[in-house]
């Protein structure tokens, strides 16, 4: 049986889908690596995660409109990452604490919403296959890559785009200054707290997303707590990935190509004890942190307040 | 001098009422929320008082809940007054009961005397070396505790699935098509004793003497002394002599101890057998998180701990009667749980700026800070432990 692996077939799916459940870690990790560049760590990213998978869910099923599904998705984030920005910047919370309370308002909030608006577990029509002209026509690389849902090519695009952004733009290094010195950033008179609001709900936002991509684009439900602490990874995926966009994709991948071959195991009926596969990426992030830690240093300002000095 | 005394009294009148009004300020957007979803808040409020209060059972289960609460709390007083945030509790929790258990499954030939504190022991343990692990990996290696402690989290649930759905599953399930992840039943010598015909049970006086021996630690020792002094000003203490890379994995073994006693005590106390949907929550009824919520609440002090466990322990449980009164799930409470925390959380900068204003008046009059003032909470999670 574990022969049936190596089959050509097998392989590609399990890259297919490997490739597929990287969307909502991109989604939520390259979020969080903007607020974490400008110095706030923002740990709520599963409670955001849930609140907009069940937005989205509940808008597209009621509407049949998935883009206005995402859309709505986007503004919960959006005003859950206000929320922690208004918390962490004018209010000098303790951002690991406030975050783990912006996950339990979520976990909470999604669940309550959930049982009272819909009640069981229904099914919607999400996002289908964007076969990409020519490309998707390519042997092998065709069906991994170019025959997935659109969410899935806005995730790859993202990492790129915030690369950029981040390393190219004026607004990229404003986040960074901001991040690593935000008193000499403040004294060339950059806003502080104007770019951690920024970067904060553009997290928020991202994070919508990201549920929105597993409620209406990957798995199509609804249940509580169906991101099973999948926003958690995704800040662990910033360190992971040293707070660089190429490194988050390096991790996402890490994690959803394992995710993706325990689950193609269990199709198969190979008898490896799956509980013991889903471990395996946790604790190979642990020790990837235990490798790359001493090398690389996390901004300098993260998690620390800043306070303008009159 | 009497003045700034007088002041003193207020202000810390003030510092402790802190938690009360963010819980009333948490209450309030419930109430907006039940509102909003058409139900009338004094009604629901009422159903929680009655099913967490109303009865000599209701007031047992508030106790019941309250103690994995208070266990973790106890955990998170050590660890936060260390520095160290330690998101680990459901993982602890879950190691420790996978431990206790083992023992009370294994040697069942054994008398009860024997085995509860051995069990209880080896909880307490097994939660040590869950916490101890992103302990050792902080201090030896820079590795965020946070990350870690989440981390273990992830990997004990997975450890728990596989164990309880292969080795150690109950031999009457293990034939069974749809297998209930659950252990053997623990033979009646094992378990905690019980108020009769409640299920309280003698873990919740366990934990309130803990309590008090946590306050002795952190204050009457010299390793609580410098376990807050770390957590105070790591480089302030390096200079003192003291080692703080060990502080640092003592503050996260103690306080995955306390979350492994509180699993093995669910085990021993409560269900007696270890019993999951496959969930972390499915077993530890989230008390790794709300342990945080009850010690955040009670300022970080052991004492101070015990009553907002109650507390805590009481939304829980009249939550479940306000489902069945008002139809709100229960859900709400987890929701407002986190408001409290975020709350709590933010309410802090307006003891910070006092405590400053304290600061600057006694400098002024020429006196340092009174020893007993309680220290300032200022927990920056990057502290360079190695730099």
């Amino acid at each position: 049986m574990i022969s049936d692996l190596l089959s050509m077939t097998v392989l590609v799916g399990i890259l297919a889908s490997g490739i597929r459940l990287a969307t909502p870690y991109l989604f939520a990790a390259i979020g969080e690596t903007f607020g974490q560049r400008s110095g706030v760590l923002n740990l709520g990213v599963d409670g955001q995660m849930l609140l907009g998978a069940f937005t989205a869910f509940y808008v597209a099923i009621t509407t049949g409109n998935l883009w206005l599904g995402i859309l709505s998705a986007m503004v919960v984030g959006a005003l859950m990452g206000l929320a922690m920005a208004f918390v962490t910047i004018n209010l000098h919370a303790e951002q690991g604490i406030s975050g783990i309370g912006f996950y339990l308002f979520g976990l909470g909030l999604s669940d309550l919403l959930f049982q009272k608006l819909l009640g069981t577990v229904e099914t919607v029509k999400g996002f289908s296959k964007v076969y990409i002209p020519v490309l998707s026509d390519l042997p092998v690389i065709g069906d991994i890559f170019f025959r997935q849902n659109i969410l899935v090519y806005i995730a790859f695009a993202l990492v790129p785009i915030a690369w950029f952004v981040l390393n190219k733009t004026t607004l990229g290094l404003k986040i960074r200054a901001v991040g690593e010195n935000p008193e000499a950033a403040d004294s060339l008179g950059v806003s502080v707290a104007r770019i951690r609001y920024f970067t904060i709900i553009l997290g928020g936002t991202l994070s919508g997303v990201a549920g929105a991509s597993l409620s209406i684009a990957l798995l199509n439900v609804f249940q509580q707590n169906m991101t099973s602490g999948l926003g958690f990874i995704a800040v662990a995926l910033v360190y992971f990935g040293a707070w660089r966009p190429w490194g988050v994709l390096g991790g996402a991948l890490l994690f959803s190509l394992v995710n993706s071959l325990q689950l193609w195991v269990q199709v198969l009926g190979i008898p490896i004890p799956s509980d013991i596969a889903v471990m395996m990426p946790y604790v190979l992030t642990i020790l990837v942190l235990v490798a790359t830690v001493s090398r690389v240093r996390a901004p300098s300002a993260l998690t620390k307040p800043f306070e303008r000095e009159d | 001098m009497s003045n700034s005394s007088q002041e003193k009294w207020y202000s810390k009148f003030f510092d402790a009422a802190l938690p009360i009004f963010a819980t009333l300020a948490a209450l309030i957007v419930g109430a907006i929320m039940l509102l909003l979803l058409k139900v009338n808040p004094i009604e629901a409020y009422a159903a929680m008082w009655e099913g967490a209060f109303g009865s000599q059972n209701a007031l047992a289960e508030t106790l019941v809940k309250a103690t994995p609460l208070l266990l973790v709390g106890l955990g998170i007083c050590i660890s936060f007054r260390g520095d160290v945030i330690n998101i680990g509790g459901e993982g602890q929790m879950i190691v420790g009961a996978i431990l206790g258990t083992l023992v009370g499954i294994t040697l069942v030939d054994w008398p009860g005397w024997a085995v509860i504190p051995v069990a209880l022991l080896t909880g307490f343990l097994g939660g040590a070396i869950w916490g101890g692990i992103p302990g050792f990996l902080k201090a030896y290696f820079r590795v965020n505790e946070i990350l870690s402690t989440v981390m273990m989290n992830a990997i004990a649930v997975q450890l728990m699935n596989f164990l309880l759905r292969g080795p150690m599953i109950d031999p009457s399930q293990a034939e069974l098509a749809s297998k209930i992840p659950q252990t053997a039943r623990l033979a009646e010598a094992f378990r905690l004793p019980r108020w009769i015909p409640t299920r309280l049970h003698l873990g919740a006086l366990i934990a309130v003497v803990l309590a008090v021996l946590v306050y002795i630690l952190l204050w009457r020792t010299t390793w609580g002394y410098r376990i807050r002094a770390v957590g105070q000003n790591p480089d302030a203490s390096r200079y003192a002599g003291v080692k703080v890379k060990n502080y640092v994995v003592l503050a996260l073994v103690l306080s995955g101890a306390f979350a492994g006693l509180a699993g093995v005590m669910q085990v021993y106390g409560v269900n007696y057998r270890m019993i999951t949907d496959g969930s972390a929550s499915g077993f530890t009824g989230s008390a790794g998180f709300n342990g945080i919520v009850a010690a955040l609440f009670g300022q970080l002090h052991p004492i101070g701990t015990i009553p907002a466990s109650i507390l805590f322990g009481a939304l829980l449980v009249g939550a479940n009667k306000m489902q069945r009164v008002v139809q709100v799930p229960s859900a709400l409470i987890t929701a407002l749980n986190g408001l409290v925390v975020v709350f709590v959380v933010s309410s802090e900068i307006w003891r910070r700026r006092r405590q400053r204003k304290r600061l600057a008046a006694a400098a002024i009059e020429g006196e340092g800070t009174p020893p007993d003032d309680p220290p300032e909470i200022d927990i920056s999670i990057q502290s360079e432990v190695n730099s």
